[in-house]
């Protein structure tokens, strides 16, 4: 293929592979194993002639359950080259989120791994049309194998016609509904986003950047894609559970990037404190999901000492917001920053106004990262996206409080919905109160969070069990842990005798955390 | 307190299905069975199974140990244990 300007998120790679000085770059590695860009690109471009000969035409979505491993990542970049819609479902959603997804975005190929198999057959056993299967790691009964198909398939040649207008990726976010909602995201709009990162982080060609984030989380995504787009290399880990792995491969692989969310940061603070820990070779660290206390981003100095540290701010619905100049950020405690380049924010008040420095106001967000809206949700899409300043245009409203003070640092204040951030992963209260309602016995529950020096905020679960009912801690536990990812299980489970309602008779949230009510022994 | 290899191993076995699995079927976990595959540890999980081994068995987990080797499986982390155990 031939390559003029780079406009898709695979151009880089199959520009990259075309050119014999480049092609033998490691693109990246995967649980200590090197893999060059040239194999990165010619197994991409094999499963993407696999994907079109089973049914991926342009705009398929192509659903991604699977640990962070090699097959992942050439899956994703074969389904760019595809012409196909990368959907990526984090691997510890349990069997009905993940028929819900399959069934919500019409996946026509599921790939996955063969450890997950119980979870996937039970979802695939639920659709009316399931998709085509191929796991990676010995086919299991229904698959196709994926390294059998990658090895039996020439690679794809001609293009598919893809344009950057053409969606890239739906990206499934928690919603305050109890569903989940496919974010729609183009080539161009991740591109731009890329770029932009890629701009305010200072990064070039010799990064070697860390992701032991799930790729299904768009932080863990786009590590990957600045990767691919810079021609560095990916330092792929499966995920932070055993932080002296990780350890040691950042150390045997000289990494320089260092991507994070508080809990992890929290983590290695205690590891650090127990026995000392120092990364001289990385020279960025990176924040988002939930805000990094300033004594935390202070302590962060002693582990990596040669370190500029990002404070950030985004959702999915455009990737990013916002960066706090590393330079900044002593005095700019509390802060999230300013809009990430090429793009502009503003506070408006309830009326549409703009709101004066020092007050708080919902913000809006304007660039090219802004998504095209959720899948099949036009009402939701409506909620969020707003008529801009030119005929046409739409800006993103985040449905966020803010601050922003004289010189335009943004400061959060507060969420307008429900939904509870812990260990950096967004929870929606109502999707855990559908699996609580679910489980025998239960007469009434309520989720919140609550404040939490590891988590961020912890999930609390108050249940009104019915009378004479036997349940108690270990069955909830149970059901919800049989249900839902690790994140969403419950932290505290209390059995209360009666939930605080609103005048219109709806448990109020807001009363729980106010006025808990008393727990009642287990 | 016993270190003897089927004990630790009956000892690590009930304690994750009953603490991480929420579980009393001691078919759902097989000795070799990877925790990580079958999503029943994550790095809280992880700090608490470390937390239950020395109270249980008066060891001590270097920060360094802690790794899939000796951690991903029944099998593998009575082992570990039982090593610590007989270093002490």
């Amino acid at each position: 293929m031939t390559i003029g300007a780079l406009r898709l998120l695979h151009d880089a790679l199959l520009d990259a592979a075309a050119d014999p000085a480049r092609a033998g770059r490691v693109a990246a590695v995967v649980e200590g194993v090197p893999h060059r860009c040239g194999e990165l690109a010619d197994a991409s471009r094999r499963l993407a002639a696999a994907l079109v000969d089973r049914g991926v035409v342009r705009g398929a979505r192509v659903a991604i359950y699977m640990d962070n491993t090699w097959p992942c990542v050439v899956g994703i970049y074969a389904t760019f080259i595809a012409g196909g819609v990368v959907m990526l479902v984090n691997p510890q959603t349990k069997a009905d989120k993940l028929a819900f997804m399959l069934a919500d975005s019409g996946a026509a190929v599921l790939l996955s791994d063969a450890h997950l198999e119980k979870e996937y057959a039970a979802a695939l056993a639920g659709l009316d049309a399931p998709p085509r299967l191929v796991v990676s790691n010995g086919g299991g009964a229904a698959g196709e194998d994926f390294d059998r198909l990658v090895a039996a398939t020439a690679p794809l040649r001609d293009p598919v016609g893809t344009i950057p207008l053409d969606l890239a990726a739906l990206i499934y976010t928690s919603g305050s509904t109890g569903h989940p909602k496919g974010v729609m995201q183009t080539h161009q709009s991740m591109m731009f986003a890329a770029g932009s990162l890629i701009q305010y982080l200072r990064l070039d060609a010799r990064a070697r950047i860390l992701c032991a984030l799930p790729l299904a989380f768009d932080y863990g995504l786009y590590q990957l894609l600045m990767s691919v787009a810079l021609g560095a290399t990916l330092v792929l880990e499966r995920s932070f559970t055993y932080p002296a792995q990780v350890f040691e491969r950042m150390r045997a692989t000289g990494v320089t990037v260092f991507p994070g969310v508080p809990t992890v940061f929290a983590m290695l603070l205690a590891a650090h404190a127990r026995s000392p820990l120092c990364f001289p070779d990385v020279v960025r660290v990176t924040n988002t999901a939930a805000a990094l206390p300033d004594d935390v981003a202070r302590r962060l100095r002693e582990v990596f000492p040669n370190a500029l540290v990002y404070k950030m701010y985004g959702l999915t619905e455009c990737k990013r917001v916002s960066y706090l100049e590393p330079e900044r950020i002593d005095d700019k405690p509390g802060s999230v920053g300013k809009a990430i380049p090429g793009t502009e924010v503003y506070l408006l008040d309830a009326d549409g106004a703009p709101v004066q420095p020092g007050a708080t106001g919902v913000l809006y967000v304007r660039g090219p990262h802004v998504m095209l809206g959720y899948w099949n949700r036009p009402e939701q899409s409506a909620r969020m996206l707003k008529p801009g300043r030119l005929p046409g245009e739409r800006v993103l409203c985040t449905q966020d409080h803010f601050r922003m003070d004289e010189e335009g640092y943004l400061y959060f204040v507060g969420r307008s919905d429900d939904i509870i951030k812990t260990r950096g992963e967004k929870v929606s209260p109502v999707e855990v109160e559908n699996v609580l309602h679910a489980i025998a016995g239960v007469r009434e529950a309520a989720v919140v969070g609550v404040a939490d020096a590891l988590l961020g905020e912890a999930i609390r679960a108050y249940i009104v069990r019915v009378p004479g009912a036997e349940l108690g801690e270990r069955r909830v536990r149970a059901e919800c842990a049989a249900r839902l990812e690790n994140f969403m299980v419950p932290k505290d489970i209390v059995f209360c005798d009666d939930l605080p309602k609103t005048a219109t008779g709806k448990v109020s949230r807001k009363a729980l955390l106010e006025h808990p009510p008393a727990g009642l022994p287990a | 307190m016993s270190s003897d290899a089927n004990t630790i191993r009956a000892a690590v076995r009930g304690y994750i299905l009953e603490n991480l699995m929420f579980s009393s079927n001691e078919a759902d976990l097989p000795d070799d069975a990877s925790l990580l595959d079958r999503g029943i540890i994550d790095s809280t999980g992880v700090l608490e199974l470390v937390l239950f081994v020395e109270e249980r068995f008066g060891v001590k987990v270097k920060d360094s140990d802690m790794l899939p080797r000796n951690f991903d499986t029944v099998n593998a982390l009575a082992r570990f244990v039982g090593s610590l155990a007989s270093a002490s």
